[in-house]
């Protein structure tokens, strides 16, 4: 019986006048890793960015339906909106350390909340760079900047930085897709590690990705979600004829 | 706790941007206020056009036509001097200046925007007036075309860099098609790429407009100090700035002449703000393309 | 097609005559004020007081009250400014508030100095009855020069990448922290520079401290904020409209001149360094 960590009941997303995502009933496994696969502009990345509020930082958006995490729906919540990306994480396309130091970008989550002390900060950090296979890179330059390291490395940064708040959800906006193949592929052996302590949701424009590492695949197309079930089954038997065109027009 | 700390931070930083428009209010407010009272005795009209200006006579007159016309030729003769100096070089630089060359032109313009007015006085007053004054046999080197001179050098870099900006980001493409199709190069900065940067460097001529109207130190130095309409283009003339300066410390706060000169503020501050909502909504066009 | 290249030539030639003649003017104007005021620089010039009624002797008090002058200006603007660009470029509701603001900086900074003299008499000097001294002319100077700070800060917050901002937000940074600890010492180099383009605009400033702080005929070092002070640029031009004896004056203000350039372009200078200085290190 999985533990359904992320869910969205009927989900409207517009942005103005455009209505972006249509009826959205997702569920996320807890410690699993889910991918979002689909075309261009078919609303993957919105819906990621639905998880952890991040929309609303765009002007003219607005939302029916309910996010919810575990039974607590986000968007009504009385957890303020800080809270909340505190338990969810988020790491970006283009990794986007903080022009400062290693040790402060991964401590930066933990400073603001004001409630660790020096010691407990030192100890999270060096267990986020740890879990995020980067503590051996850079356990004797801490305290230089960030944007000295290379890209793959600075998006491992990005994710112990986001690792330091352990966080309940790491969601993951096409993480690799400005990296090279070696990176690329570092990363997604890191997420079948992380997956065993933090529920990880990806959205990925590479398929073959999707194959490689998640257990469960949603499958979205011009913002409604089409098909979701476990990877296996979607790619080899999908039951949507949609599914199947896109999952063939790319290998094929 | 934290709730707390957003709402002060919010409520610095709007009572911060509260803070300038005060100041604007209070400057209005403040000019009109010493003014204003001007126009219980003197009609606007008078004002104005009025070219008699003798605050000290039994029954003053207050005539601003003069300073008006003062300012007007000041002006105008920068621009004459400002404009094919400063669009020249920024067209220079622009189009046949090399890479390295401009490097080093263009922070040498931005330092030259820099030398306060009153050296730009010191100049004119002390080495351009008495040559002047020689070279032409005139009984004054302090006059329009002095003053001109030395507004038009004033004005220089603000017309050369900003007609500079306008001019490099006007495409490639243009000049590579202009030039494709067999132009000569001077014909490809004249018929193709001065039209396209046009809205910048019209702005860049109304900026300098606006700062020459405003000079205070240069003219007060330099454009010779007498209120009467000017015969010829050396004829000393005193602009609207002058006058304020040149008087303001021999009035009595509160007299008429002290409100007066208030007077001649708000004029000032009207034209200044009329030219520069001209220029806002110049430049604004010109982003909106 | 001859023609047109004998045009291309003549437009050349014509291009080149503009700019040679430019490029002479200012260096004859540089050139002379340096080499005038040159012949008087020295370290009695520079720190000790004039004598003999303004006709000989040093500049050092105008050269306290042009210090006392900025920096007491630039300490009221620097807070003030940064504070309205973040409500500017992060804040800005409602928006007719925004519109308002802009507008009040836009019209401000288009203000001839001579109106914020004026300005500064009126209330600071006669409402408030500070009187001619020191604070009324820092306070009208940091009017002038408000606008302008506040216009380099926003051009330094808008250079800070939206990267920064949804990392630190997607970490659970509230608005305030992220403006504080990410934004905020991102922009700070540009930030600095703007700080110093104003310093070099204060200085150089006659208009605003005629009528609000300066005067000529002093030699004491200004002691409190209460007491009235010479200033370089008022300096210069006092000693060539209300001087008695020209062949020692005249050169006095080509000295200070040559001291408020060195200043002014120094600072100017500078600026100008720091900011390739940024752009080369800049690494996003």
């Amino acid at each position: 019986m999985v533990n359904n960590i992320l869910s969205t009941e009927n989900l409207n997303l517009w942005f103005g006048r455009n209505y972006v995502l249509k009826y959205v009933n997702l569920n996320v496994s807890d410690k699993n890793i889910t991918a979002v696969i689909g075309p261009s502009g078919c609303g993957k990345s919105t819906l990621l960015r639905c998880f952890n509020r991040m929309n609303d930082l765009i002007p003219e958006t607005h939302i029916e339906g309910k996010v919810k995490l575990l039974d607590d729906d986000i968007y009504t919540s009385k957890m303020d909106v800080t809270e909340i990306r505190s338990r969810i994480g988020m790491v970006f396309q283009k990794p986007n350390p903080f022009p400062k130091s290693i040790y402060k970008n991964v401590a930066y989550g933990l400073q603001i909340q004001g409630k660790y002390n020096k010691d407990e900060i030192n100890e999270r950090v060096e267990q986020a760079l740890k879990a995020a296979w980067l503590w051996d890179e850079v356990k004797d330059r801490l305290h230089s900047p960030a944007m000295a390291l290379s890209g793959g490395q600075q998006q491992r940064l990005c994710i112990a930085r986001a690792l330091a708040n352990r966080p309940e959800v790491l969601l993951l906006d096409e993480p690799t897709s400005a990296l090279d193949p070696q990176s690329t592929s570092k990363i997604e052996e890191l997420c079948l590690e992380l997956q065993k302590s933090v529920c990880i949701l990806i959205v990925t424009h590479n398929i073959a990705q999707a194959g490689r590492i998640s257990n469960y695949t949603a499958f979205m197309y011009l913002g409604e979600l089409v098909e979701f079930g476990p990877t296996e089954k979607v790619f080899t038997v999908p039951q949507d004829k949609r599914t199947e065109s896109y999952l063939t027009g790319i290998f094929g | 706790m934290s709730k707390y700390k957003e709402k002060a931070f919010t409520t610095i930083t709007y009572t911060a941007a509260l803070f300038t428009i005060v100041v604007l209010f209070a400057l209005i407010y403040g000019l009109f206020r010493e003014g204003l009272p001007l126009f219980k005795q003197v009609s606007l009209t008078e004002f104005i056009f009025g070219s008699g200006w003798y605050p000290t006579n039994a029954e003053p007159e207050f005539g601003a036509w003069t300073f008006i016309i003062g300012s007007f030729c000041v002006t105008i003769g920068a621009l004459i001097i400002g404009i094919p100096l400063g669009l020249g070089s920024a067209i220079f630089i622009s189009e046949i200046a090399g890479n390295r060359l401009k490097e080093i032109v263009k922070p040498v313009i931005e330092l030259l925007a820099g030398i306060p007015s009153v050296v730009y006085g010191l100049f004119g007053m002390s080495a351009i007036a008495p040559l002047i004054r020689n070279w032409l046999n005139l009984d004054t080197g302090l006059n329009i075309f002095t003053a001109s001179v030395i507004l038009g050098l004033m004005i220089v870099p603000i017309i050369a860099s900003m007609s500079e900006d306008a001019l490099t980001n006007v495409p490639k493409s243009i000049r590579e098609a202009a030039l494709a199709l067999g132009s000569t190069k001077m014909e490809c900065i004249f018929r193709v790429i001065i039209p396209a940067a046009q809205r910048g460097i019209v702005g860049s001529i109304l900026l300098g407009l606006g700062r020459a109207i405003g000079e205070t130190m240069v003219v007060l130095m330099v454009a010779g100090g007498s209120a009467q309409i000017p015969k010829s283009i050396f004829a000393s003339v005193r602009p609207l700035t002058s006058t304020i300066a040149a008087e303001m410390g021999e009035t009595v706060m509160g007299s008429l002449h002290y409100q007066a000169l208030y007077a001649l503020a708000i004029l000032l501050f009207v034209i200044t703000f009329v030219i520069n909502l001209i220029t806002e909504l110049f430049i604004a066009k010109r982003d909106k393309q | 097609m001859k023609n047109r290249k004998v045009l291309n030539f003549c437009g050349n030639g014509f291009l080149s005559i503009l700019v040679v003649i430019t490029i002479l003017a200012l260096c004859i104007f540089l050139v002379r004020i340096f080499s005038l005021g040159g012949k008087v620089l020295s370290w009695e010039f520079l720190f000790t007081a004039p004598r003999n009624c303004m006709q000989e002797g040093g500049i050092f008090p105008a050269l306290a009250g042009t210090f006392w002058l900025t920096v007491i200006s630039i300490c009221i603007v620097i807070p003030l400014g940064i504070l309205t660009a973040i409500f500017l470029t992060n804040y800005g509701k409602p928006k007719w508030l925004l519109k308002v603001v802009q507008i009040a900086i836009d019209t401000l900074a288009g203000t001839p100095s001579i109106i914020f003299g004026l300005f500064g008499m009126a209330v600071f000097v006669n409402l408030l009855a500070m009187n001619v001294s020191l604070i009324s002319g820092a306070l009208t100077l940091a009017i002038l020069a408000l606008p302008l700070f506040i216009n380099s800060c926003i051009e330094a917050i808008k250079s800070v990448p939206f990267d920064f901002y949804e990392a630190s937000l997607a970490l659970g940074a509230t608005k305030r922290q992220t403006i504080t600890k990410i934004v905020i010492p991102t922009a700070l180099p540009n930030i600095l520079t703007g700080i110093i383009v104003c310093i070099g605009r204060v200085a150089g400033e006659t208009a605003p401290i005629m009528f609000t702080a300066a005067t000529f005929y002093t030699r004491r070092l200004p002691e409190g904020l209460k007491d009235e002070v010479m200033a370089l640029p008022y300096h210069i031009y006092a000693l060539m409209t209300e001087g008695t004896r020209p062949e020692t004056q005249v050169p006095i203000a080509y000295g200070t001149a040559v001291v408020l350039l060195l200043l002014v372009l120094g600072v100017s200078a500078a600026a100008v360094i720091i900011r390739s200085s940024i752009r080369r290190k800049r690494k996003w």
